[in-house]
């Protein structure tokens, strides 16, 4: 009732919508994101409630909210936390520095893409989980493969989309930097970088994502600390409460860090004609 | 001035594009080239511009010769090729990224004062309509006052009311500093109103064909009978550069002689 009414007049008929209208929509909006998944945990609350089922396996929201807060009192919950956001962040740390160096080489340079990109594509057909072995072998069980291995997750996503965003730059724009005569160095700085920002953020945003999932897998394999060993603990010792409860926690840090990196780009990319934010969103 | 020695381009596909254009433009000539498409207008200008290089032939300006992009050359393209990421303001000032901050602020604000276009300084390129946009496109060209201004089909992708305005718009602002104009145009009229001389091109390969003076005093009246007279000769020779039996004239005459009519 609140929701889809104005939202069909404001997209029709701004002119026509008044202040309050418009407000409330303002704030409808993201209501009708959490609408559904809301439904569904109370109505599993209720379900285990009222008794039709006694939610073992599948517990209720309040059975994982217990969970989350019995560990945030005992201090693990910051403690995994803490080890999982430090692993994502150093793994992400390498893969975008060596994926945008690497990008930008291969983007700027032809002789250098001939030269490296064939490499960096087979390697990016291997399946990144195929690497695990080797690298538990070479650089050991602890942080160091584990990083290794969301670094190389990291990687491909950073190099492929500056290196694509760097060819994909527009010939005519660049004209116009060479009837400026602008440098080399002023070229990259003033014509090169901002053309490419658009799609860099983006492919922060998918690498961000895969370092996400790489840390999941690199501590399903082994670590006595971090979210990755509350989901295995939890199957370990059949405590479905503490996976859902981790994996809710993934599902919040991964959302959080993926809006940082949004808002931090934000003021750089006002300019574009972005079609999300035409609708309001 | 500007001197055009038989200047060739040739693709790597082997398309002949160009072949010995040669022409003289004194400084502040107002020069309108005229052709079919695919006569290597737009290629001349390119050459001109130092954005390719002839394949044989030389452009030089003031006896300097011009290989890469002059600072004394600008270019305005069909398009307007803002940079989407700058403001109206900071686009117009894009070339005078060497002047101290207080002195580039001040020349932007007096081009932006002369396109007309003071209200919209800080808007983005995204939200001004095609004609504002060229106009802010010849903003950041002559703002670094040119000797030459090269102008590639600029208003073809614009209405004909817009065109007439950008047309007087493009006159108004040739007299504060007098640059030399060479303006590539598939419109007859605007040749007319704008240009002390045209040349007539004809294409396979592209050459000169003709030239036409346009003695006519400024500001010009579109409607008198001697304008009509001036459109209608143009019009012939350009009918005559796509008859593939009109041999080609000698393109060393005087000026004088192409008045054929
Ligand atoms: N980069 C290029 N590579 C190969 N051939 C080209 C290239 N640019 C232009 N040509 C060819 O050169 C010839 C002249 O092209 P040019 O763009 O100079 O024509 P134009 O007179 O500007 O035409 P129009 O009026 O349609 O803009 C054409 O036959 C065209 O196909
Ligand atoms: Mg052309």
């Amino acid at each position: 009732m609140i929701s889809d009414a104005p939202v069909l007049q404001q997209s029709s008929e701004p002119a026509e919508t008044a202040a309050a209208p418009s407000r409330i929509v303002r704030y409808a909006r993201p209501v009708l994101g959490v609408l559904l998944p809301l439904t569904l945990a109370l109505g599993w609350e209720l379900v285990v409630w009222v008794g039709w089922s006694n939610g073992r396996l599948v517990p209720p929201p309040s059975r994982v909210f217990a969970n989350i807060t019995e560990l945030a009192r005992s201090g693990e919950l910051v403690r995994h936390i803490t080890a999982t956001l430090w692993r994502v962040a150093l793994g992400f740390a390498f893969g975008v520095v060596a994926g945008t160096l690497l990008g930008a080489i291969s983007g700027y340079w032809s002789l250098a893409r001939r030269l490296l990109d064939p490499t960096v594509q087979a390697l990016r057909a291997i399946p990144s989980l195929a690497w695990v072995p080797l690298f538990i072998l070479w650089l050991g069980i602890f942080e160091t493969s584990k990083i290794a291995l969301i670094a190389v997750g990291v990687f491909f996503p950073v190099y492929l989309g500056v290196m694509g965003a760097i060819l994909a730059v527009d010939r005519k724009i660049v004209e116009v930097g060479r009837t400026f005569r602008l440098s080399g160095p002023a070229m990259i700085r003033r014509i090169l970088l901002p053309a490419v920002l658009p799609a860099y953020v983006v492919s922060l945003r998918v690498g961000l994502g895969l370092g996400w999932m790489f840390v999941v897998a690199a501590e399903l394999i082994g670590a006595s600390e971090g979210l990755g060993y509350l989901l295995l603990d939890g199957q370990q010792l059949g405590k479905p409460a503490q996976i859902l409860a981790a994996i809710v926690i993934f599902a919040i840090l991964g959302k959080l860090t993926d809006w940082l990196i949004e808002v931090a780009a934000a003021p750089f990319l006002r300019w574009q004609d972005a079609f999300g934010r035409a609708k309001g969103a | 001035m500007l001197a055009l020695h038989r200047v060739s381009k040739t693709y790597p596909n082997g398309v002949e594009a160009l072949a010995r254009f040669s022409a003289e433009i004194h400084q502040g000539e107002i020069v309108a080239i005229i052709g079919g498409s695919g006569c290597g207008k737009s290629t001349l200008l390119r050459a001109i511009a130092g954005l390719d290089r002839a394949s044989s032939g030389t452009v030089t300006l003031d006896d300097e010769a011009i290989a890469s992009p002059h600072a004394k050359i600008g270019i305005i393209f069909q398009e307007p090729r803002l940079l989407p990421w700058l403001s109206v303001a900071d686009n117009i000032g894009f070339g005078l990224a060497d002047l101290p901050a207080a002195e580039r602020r001040e020349k932007v604000a007096r081009a932006l004062e002369r396109v007309r276009l003071t209200e919209k300084a800080q808007a983005w390129p995204r939200e001004l309509s095609g004609g504002q946009a060229q106009r802010v496109a010849i903003a950041r060209a002559l703002v670094p006052q040119p000797e030459v201004l090269l102008l590639d089909e600029p208003f073809s992708a614009l209405d004909a009311f817009t065109r007439r305005d950008l047309q007087d718009h493009l006159l108004d602002l040739w007299a504060d500093t007098r640059p030399t104009l060479m303006l590539v145009t598939h419109d007859v009229d605007e040749a007319v109103v704008l240009a002390d001389r045209v040349l007539v091109m004809r294409p396979r390969p592209g050459r000169l064909f003709d030239r036409i003076e346009i003695n006519l005093g400024r500001p010009r009246d579109r409607n008198s009978p001697l304008f009509e007279n001036f459109k209608r000769s143009v019009l012939t020779s350009l009918d005559r550069s796509l008859d593939r039996s009109v041999p080609d004239r000698d393109a060393t005459q005087g000026p004088g002689q192409a008045m054929w009519w």
